[in-house]
């Protein structure tokens, strides 16, 4: 029989986490689906944290510098808040149905570290930063750092992933666009997001990321400076050349590797020539 | 382990001894014999386990019944003592909008929930509220348009 914690306090979770081995739960909507796995009754020493009563964990603010998202902020509340940026918003509101982003959220979705996941590509693009806390202390790493693979994450047994911090930059173009099978409820084939600021005309900053055509999200740091270095030379079919090279999707259950690719390198080249 | 879990369900505080990742979907059906919200998926995709926990949807099937600790459950069976069942129970009626019956509860629970929130939904935000309830018979249009009948009849009630 599983064993259950619920605290209402952070500090109470990590006192917990620190002597025993938990599964943390936040929605759980993931969790849910494969409870059978996670949750085998036969297995008599399954601890399972119960996150949902930590309010502290549901804040969102923002100062001159950064937007700090709670990591058990709801994927409703993200969609619907003021203070978000609108690539996320968009992101958030393409994920599942109204019922699950009722419970759904932003932790659990970075946590579950699945390639599809969708808020991820935006987090990557605005080099946003997960805070880790355990009883210990606190470190900050960045989301691309913190993600290793398909499920894999740079998560200690006593930490808990607590805030997402997103650096305040303001962008003038943006893209958030999410293919899958139906509008509702349908996981990503793929999915693309793009962030560029422009001055007087030239491109002073741009950010391009791919959902779901890779074991994590795709992102090139190298070739968006190569980019912004080209400036107003841009070529588009030059720059999706050199895409082709780093998007190496898979044939899986949801879509193929042909169709992955084509259609993300057509999504790119509909942004740039929005620039 | 067993835990004892004290909830408000349908307007009366109860109490279950269940393992706490329990479905509350389970607990709704097997402990309290309410039959009116079913599983057709499993998995949070077809929304026929739809129910309210605060005044918001969820898909009970994807919820721990320790979740629900201290929270307030509405199920169709409760939602049916009120005028505003009446009203969507006949909207759905007049526009057809019922056929097997089975994503019923679950459509009715999305509507409630959607017209308590925005009582004058658009077409797109009937479609987007209803956007995790699945249905196999009547395609859909019957049920937008019972629910913008719903809106209408039931106008200063939501």
């Amino acid at each position: 029989m599983v064993k259950s914690y619920k605290p209402k306090r952070l500090e109470e979770a990590l006192q917990i986490i620190k002597n025993e081995d938990c599964i943390l739960f936040a929605g759980g909507t993931d969790l849910m689906v494969n409870r059978k796995i996670y949750f085998d009754d036969k297995n008599s020493d399954k601890k399972v944290l119960f996150l949902s009563s930590i309010e502290e964990l549901k804040d969102i603010s923002s100062d001159s510098n950064y937007i700090e998202i709670g990591s058990m902020t709801t994927l409703c509340s993200v969609e619907k808040n003021n203070l978000i940026p609108e690539a996320l918003r968009e992101a958030a509101k393409s994920m599942a149905s109204p019922s699950i982003r009722n419970i759904a959220t932003i932790g659990g979705n970075i946590c579950n570290a699945s390639p599809a996941g969708d808020t991820l590509p935006y987090l990557y693009a605005a080099q946003a930063t997960l805070v880790l806390e355990s009883i210990e202390g606190s470190r900050e790493v960045y989301i691309g750092d913190f993600i290793k693979g398909p499920r894999k994450k740079d998560i200690k047994k006593h930490e808990i992933l607590t805030k997402i911090k997103i650096p305040l930059k303001e962008y003038d173009i943006w893209e958030f666009r999410k293919v899958g099978t139906r509008k509702s409820t349908a996981l990503s084939k793929l999915s693309f997001t793009g962030l560029a600021k422009k001055k007087d005309g030239i491109l002073e900053d741009i950010r391009l990321s791919f959902g779901a055509v890779g074991p994590t999200v795709v992102r090139c740091r190298d070739y968006e400076n190569k980019i912004i270095e080209i400036g107003k030379d841009i070529k588009i079919p030059e720059i999706i050349d050199m895409y082709s090279s780093i998007i190496t999707p898979i044939d899986d259950q949801r879509s193929t590797a042909y169709y992955r690719k084509e259609v993300a390198l057509s999504l790119l080249s509909n942004f740039l020539l929005k620039l | 382990m067993e835990n004892k879990i004290k909830f408000i369900l349908n307007g009366e505080e109860v109490e279950v001894l269940c393992s706490p990742v329990k479905r509350l979907l389970d607990v709704l059906r097997d402990d309290f014999n309410l039959s009116g919200a079913k599983e057709g998926c499993g998995k949070g995709e077809c929304g026929a386990c739809s129910v309210l926990i605060d005044g918001k949807l969820i898909n009970s099937c994807l919820y721990p019944a320790q979740m629900a600790e201290g929270k307030e459950v509405l199920t169709i069976e409760g939602l049916k003592k009120s005028r505003i069942f009446e009203i969507l129970s006949e909207s759905f009626i007049d526009a057809g909008a019922v056929q097997c019956g089975f994503c019923t509860p679950g459509m009715i629970m999305a509507s409630y929930a959607l017209l308590r929130k925005n009582p004058n939904p658009t077409e797109e935000d009937i479609r987007e509220g209803l956007s995790g309830n699945l249905c196999r018979c009547t395609g859909y249009n019957m049920i937008i348009e019972a629910v913008k009948m719903a809106a209408k009849r039931g106008e200063g009630l939501w």
